[in-house]
């Protein structure tokens, strides 16, 4: 189920609707990079652009680029990651959030039925 | 195959501790038979199938002349006269293709056989099966699963005991339910592939290419030289008799990003690349980064610390002989 009070970008990341927004990757990308090992994020302090890469999330079988869903500055990333890393295949939406980003713009974002759209087998 | 059902670290640990299940009908399997088969394969492939008894089978290999791998395969001898040579999915038509070029002269028929192979991997794969238990490593005998008149083979790609059921294809999904139901967990290609490199196992295609020999890959054991004449055959006592300039090596590393497959490795003291991470993972069992890189003879001794360039963070690594995973002894 895609939450309906999220934002997402067309990279797979979700991120809630407020000035300090908290980013997350979805179910749909943590279902396709399988059990994530290790997640490599930016240091609290860092600037981040929207649709650049700010950090990396290994699984098993492969490694992803994780994609700035916004501009704005990193003010806090989920430790419980360090220990855990497979919170995002276990809850993406929620326990396996990524960082915390306090948003200074945020370009196109898609609603949950817009990225429906997007991951649907039709799209 | 699915690269996953559900997570391939549960599926992983379900193969080392439990028993997996595999749909590998996708495998390429081809049937030679007639009076010549046995001598026509001793030419075609680098090994002796005529010296494997019927109701066995070996690992072996088609190379080119060029002593180039083209084909990693196990073979089977059925009976006296008819094998069975199991290719990997995307080579299947190149081997059927050059065992054809290879047969003129030979009273031998070529032929694709069809079916399904599914196969049962893990410490408890026996005791779901409820039989095998009498059949050698490598060995293959007619069987009945589940109902259905079956080949089973003891024989995997995981570094645990298990067996691999050919079947028809309209038996193979009431082989599947059965051994499903009896507590074989399915098991997808992601998991495949971190089995198989814990158990040091080449994968076509990474450590093993046309342009690698099994001298290379540290399998010349395969390559019987003492033949009359094969297929690759100058090539390859050129190579054993010279050596060559990389060989396969295991590498193991403390940090949790692996080294992945085209990871440069580098000499830790001059910096001067050395070769180059043909697979690696995060291995589910040992909790560290294990890869297999090819790199020159001088460097491949286990205790070298190595670097592997991964994605621009040096990596410290040290060289381990191969494989990293072996099974208890039962």
């Amino acid at each position: 189920m895609i939450p309906l009070n999220l934002r997402y970008s067309r990279d797979h990341e979700w991120l809630t609707d407020d000035e300090v927004a908290t980013v997350g990757i979805t179910a749909f990308a943590a279902d396709a990079l399988g059990d994530v090992v290790f997640v490599d994020l930016p240091e609290p302090g860092t600037i981040t652009t929207a649709g650049a890469v700010c950090g990396e999330i290994e699984s098993t079988k492969s490694v992803s680029e994780v994609y700035a869903p916004a501009d704005g500055e990193i003010v806090e990333i989920n430790q419980a990651l360090t220990d855990d890393p497979g919170l995002i295949n276990s809850d993406p939406y929620g326990a396996g959030w990524l960082y915390r980003v306090r948003v200074t713009r945020t370009p196109e974002v898609l609603d949950a039925a817009a990225y429906a759209a997007l991951i649907s087998p039709e799209s | 195959m699915p690269l996953r059902y559900g997570s391939d670290i549960a599926e992983h640990h379900a193969v080392r501790t439990g028993a997996g299940l595999f749909d590998l009908s996708h495998m390429g399997r081809i049937e030679v038979t007639g009076p010549n088969a046995a001598e026509f394969l001793d030419y075609a492939l680098v090994g002796r199938p005529s010296r494997i008894v019927p109701g066995r089978a070996r690992y072996t290999m088609l190379c080119h002349t060029t002593g180039g791998v083209l084909d990693d395969l196990v073979v089977y001898r059925l009976t006296e006269q008819r094998f069975l040579v199991v290719a990997n999915a995307a080579n299947a038509m190149v081997v059927r293709a050059m065992l054809g070029e290879h047969s003129n002269g030979y009273a031998v028929t070529i032929t694709d056989a069809g079916g399904s192979l599914i196969a049962v991997q893990g410490p408890r794969a026996a005791a779901i099966l409820g039989d095998g238990d009498d059949l050698p490593y490598y060995g293959i005998r007619a069987a009945r699963v589940a109902g259905a008149d079956v080949l089973l083979a003891r024989t995997g790609y995981t570094g645990e005991d298990g067996f691999e059921i050919y079947s028809a294809d309209a038996d193979a999904a009431t082989i599947w339910s059965a051994l499903a139901g009896a507590g074989a967990t399915p098991a997808g290609l992601a998991c495949r592939d971190t089995l198989r490199l814990e158990a040091g196992m080449p994968l076509y295609g990474q450590e093993l290419t046309v342009r690698t020999t099994p001298f290379h890959a540290g399998l010349g054991r395969v390559v019987a030289l003492d033949k009359a004449d094969f297929v690759g055959a100058d090539a390859l006592r050129r190579v054993a008799a010279e050596g060559t300039a990389t060989v396969l090596t295991g590498l193991i590393t403390n940090g949790r990003r692996a080294p992945r497959r085209g990871h440069p490795v580098l000499d830790p003291v001059s910096g001067e690349r050395l070769g180059e991470v043909t697979s690696g993972a995060p291995s589910p069992t040992l909790g560290h980064p294990i890869a297999m890189a090819y790199v020159p003879p001088v460097f491949a001794k286990p205790g070298t610390r190595l670097v592997v360039d991964v994605r621009g963070t040096h990596e410290d690594a040290e060289v381990v002989a191969l494989p990293f995973y072996r099974r208890s002894p039962q």
